[in-house]
């Protein structure tokens, strides 16, 4: 498990290297890693320091938010089909977001815009348990999700339909599909302490989830504390989502998909599954961002398009498979 | 099977070249007699019909007019009743003549043709040449054609001047004209060619985005231009203009040519983009003044 | 010394009384069967006592903070849930969890303890196997494996034998009734009263949202309890081999 763990170490250093000289400047890779380090007086620095570098570190954290949290997701709710996206956290980040923009509460104080994402992402996830049940079965939770998801895509979509400014109704394109372009450091100090935040309290959990493979009785009889690890999870997993949200949009798949990937190499231990599952979702992340630059570069290509044309494929071979076995 | 596509594609062809060939012949929208109570509902018609009209020629000007934000004439436009450019308000202030835009909602018009108002419209200009053929068009329109050609050759004199203080093929300065969404315009645009008159290369025509296109930032930065010229932001936010918000953006703002903001000069093709000239053609030499 | 007492215990679920003043001590070294028809409430019984049910009264084990419990007591639900494809070796080392703290590595009194939860109950050639590809049984004893690890001095088990065959049956009872000899104890409900009149060394009946009886099983298998609370009549004789008890008719109930 171990070499997983360098594997993917390896793998999230090379994208992260990737990402950092790849762009439309188009600079000698080793003129734009130097870049980096010494300023050379050129635009190249610029280009490196505060355009590709804040880009390059938003995925990294991004990614690895959403891969814990969609692995947190799958252990605390013993299904493979939870994601954060798909239970409606980040649709209700994005309302958050959105209403400290319109409001000008995101411009009143820093911090404004990520903690109403975390307040909104809170509230999502704390409506989408009510409705569906601690413990419900996979198809109440995804209608409670579907619920949530479409209330507050509407009532995102209503916010910027009404804003006095012209281009706020094409905005929407962007809070339902992600993008990762042209942040800068202030986007990056504006997220990473949530994130670095949920993180820590998610990482917490691999005692309980490993616990409740034997489900909720025997986890609680072997000294797990079930209320306190919800309420962990659901705070960790607003924090990640909340904050990614703020700064990137809706990207979704990668808390879906990774944790899928990666079971089969951590003998199925949830536990386990989170550390690998930050990694393998930075991974994802960056190399999505690394496509959007090269596939399509003059076009601005979301990012959340990339990672679902990778999700939904990913999804029918998962349903090719499990007919295959019920067969 | 080949002959049916084939008659498709000429009717294609006809239809979509129908409406421009409507506007060749006899102009439908010069009215007959000089209007006395003409309407405007678009703010770049506002503009010139404000400039053009005779006393008591012009009732109704649009409400974008008469806000600061993108009018040039606030004070004047004041004078006039403002209107949403809706058919039911405009028919009841009983119009002879309304003046629209071509971007005007198409079935607002169609609703002032069938109560029987008559309506010219006006096409945006898309650069220098076109504002002479707006402001004559307007001068027909309102039956002012001698006030227009006064206008059309001060217009010339003026711009013959600030031409005439331009520097010369390579000692040019960069501009990029930077907005919304990383658009940047070129030189075939209007706001290219404000800026290319007052004496600028633009930076999107090295990227062949002669009408225009998306700038990556990164191409941008890399440019390092002379001069960094946005526009004035929106009310509320948006994503589309944070770009505009950008360290990297103002990194090269604050490097370069003080003064430039684009406002309520360019927004419209009217003989105001002269002033708007001036003042960058100012910049221009104040900043090689100081030895730039 | 006493590892577990009860007293005055009652369970409401909604309107419903349960279960009314349930009390009982259980020293070391014992192996009791809980027995009674179905719905007469031997896992809410169960669950009660460890806290994992609201209850009134007082029981020694829900008194304990988490982890204590934990370590003084190890549980085997009904439900045999696996949620993930895991190995047969990693289940059973879920069983270690409460000895370790947070990020701690497992030692050799781990290694040890899973060792030989594994070796008693014949699962050596098991320990790579996926445990969702096992058979119920089999899952079962992998499951029984996981609550022996746990070297807690009380084992509180709900049907474990249910679905194993009669050779696995009657060695996962000497198990328990091993656990005894080593001065633990073991509380497990159970249906079949033959196993439980052959190995237990008391039996808990109850009946009628009460505790009905609580002694040796022959004073517990009496003709009126089996009438009154099982509609059963029994063969009930002590022989050579040990007592034996099979069911013989149904008796008031149409």
């Amino acid at each position: 498990m171990t070499r997983l763990m360098l594997v993917l170490s390896a793998l999230v250093l090379a994208l992260t290297g990737a990402a950092l000289v790849i762009g439309p400047a188009n600079a000698p890779y080793g003129d734009s890693l130097a870049a980096l380090f010494v300023d050379d007086g050129t635009p190249l620095t610029l280009v490196m320091r505060e355009i590709r570098l804040p880009r390059a570190i938003l995925a990294l954290a991004i990614g690895a938010s959403l891969g814990m949290a969609g692995a947190a997701m799958q252990g605390y709710l013993r299904n493979p089909l939870a994601d954060p996206g798909l239970i409606g956290v980040s649709a209700s980040a994005a309302l958050g977001a959105v209403l400290a923009i319109q409001t000008g509460l995101a411009a009143a104080f820093a911090f404004g815009l990520p903690l109403a994402a975390l307040a909104g992402a809170v509230l999502g996830v704390v409506l989408v348990l009510a409705l569906a049940g601690p413990r419900g079965a996979s198809i109440t939770l995804i209608l409670a999700g579907i619920v949530v998801s479409s209330l507050a895509g509407a009532l995102t979509s209503l916010v910027l339909n009404l804003s006095p400014n012209p281009f706020a109704a094409s905005e929407i394109v962007f809070w339902m599909m992600g993008s990762l372009a042209d942040r800068s450091m202030d986007h990056v100090w504006l997220a990473l302490p949530l994130i670095a935040l949920g993180l820590a309290l998610l990482a917490t959990l691999t005692r309980g989830l490993e616990a409740l493979t034997l489900g909720e009785d025997a986890a609680q009889a072997l000294g797990i504390n079930l209320t306190r690890l919800r309420l962990t999870l659901v705070v960790g997993t607003a924090a990640v989502v909340g904050a990614s949200t703020a700064v990137a949009g809706t990207i979704g798949f990668v808390g879906l998909v990774v944790p899928h990937l990666l079971r089969p190499f951590v003998g199925a231990r949830p536990g386990a599954l989170l550390w690998a599952s930050a990694l393998g979702g930075a991974a994802m992340l960056l190399a999505a961002d690394i496509l959007v630059r090269v596939v399509l570069p003059t076009k601005d290509l979301k990012l959340g398009v990339v990672t679902a044309l990778v999700g939904a494929p990913l999804f029918l071979h998962l349903i090719y498979k499990t007919r295959r076995q019920m067969a | 099977m080949r002959n049916s596509r084939v008659i498709a594609l000429a009717l294609g062809a006809v239809l979509a070249t129908a409406p421009a060939g409507a506007q060749d012949g006899a102009d439908p929208g010069v009215p007959a007699a000089p209007p006395e109570r003409v309407v405007s509902m678009n703010l770049c018609t506002d503009q010139l019909a404000m400039m053009l009209a005779d006393d008591d020629q012009l009732h109704s000007v649009s409400y974008l007019s008469q806000q600061a934000r993108g009018s040039a004439l606030v004070e004047q436009a004041r004078q006039y009743v403002p209107n949403r450019a809706l058919a039911e308000e405009i028919y009841l202030m009983d119009p002879d003549l309304v003046i629209a835009g071509s971007f005007s909602d198409r079935t607002t018009l169609d609703m002032l043709r069938r109560l029987d108002v008559p309506v010219a419209v006006f096409e945006p200009a898309g650069n220098l040449s076109d504002i002479r053929d707006r402001v004559r068009r307007m001068g027909a329109v309102l039956h002012r054609e001698e006030a227009a050609d006064r206008m059309v050759a001060r217009f010339e004199a003026r711009l013959a001047e600030l031409s005439a203080q331009a520097p010369p093929e390579g000692a040019r300065p960069s501009a990029a004209l930077y907005s919304a969404n990383g658009w940047s315009s070129g030189g075939k645009t209007l706001p290219g060619q404000i800026v290319t008159a007052a004496g600028f290369d633009l930076v999107a025509d090295d990227f062949g985005l002669a009408w225009g296109g998306f700038l990556p930032l990164e191409l941008l930065a890399m440019s390092d231009p002379d001069a960094v010229i946005t526009g004035q932001p929106y009310p509320a936010d948006s994503r589309a203009e944070e770009i505009l918000d950008h360290p990297v953006v103002a990194h090269l703002k604050r490097d370069s040519m003080r003064g430039i903001v684009s406002d309520q000069d360019w927004s419209c093709g009217t003989p105001l983009v002269l002033d708007a000239i001036a003042r960058l053609s100012d910049a221009r030499l104040a900043a090689s003044g100081a030895g730039r | 010394m006493s590892l577990l007492s009860v007293s005055g215990l009652t369970i409401h679920r909604g309107k419903r009384t349960i279960l009314r003043e349930v009390g009982f001590d259980i020293g070391a070294g014992e192996l009791i069967g809980l027995i009674g028809a179905n719905g007469a409430g031997k896992t809410t019984l169960l669950r009660a006592v460890l806290g994992l049910l609201p209850a009134t009264g007082h029981s020694s084990l829900a008194a304990l903070p988490r982890r204590d419990r934990a370590k003084q007591a190890a549980w085997m639900p009904q439900a045999r849930e696996v949620a993930w494809p895991v190995s047969v070796e990693r289940l059973v080392t879920l069983g270690r969890s409460p000895h370790l703290g947070v990020g701690q590595a497992m030692g050799a009194a781990d290694r040890a303890a899973i060792d030989a939860a594994v070796g008693a109950l014949g699962l050596e050639d098991f320990r790579h196997r996926t445990a969702t590809n096992l058979s119920g049984g089999e899952l079962a004893r992998v499951l029984i494996a996981r609550t022996l690890a746990q070297e807690t001095p009380l084992v509180l088990a709900d049907e474990p034998i249910a679905g194993l065959d009669p050779a696995h049956q009657i060695q996962t009872m000497r198990l328990f009734a091993g656990l005894a000899q080593q001065g633990r104890s073991a509380v497990v409900s159970i249906h079949d009263l033959g196993l439980a009149a052959r190995h237990c060394t008391r039996l808990i009946l109850l009946g009628g949202g009460r505790l009905v009886a609580d002694g040796a099983p022959g004073d517990v298998l009496t003709p009126d309890n089996l009438t009154d609370h099982f509609n059963i009549t029994a063969h009930f004789a002590q022989t050579e081999a040990g007592p034996i008890f099979q069911p013989l008719d149904v008796v008031g109930m149409d």
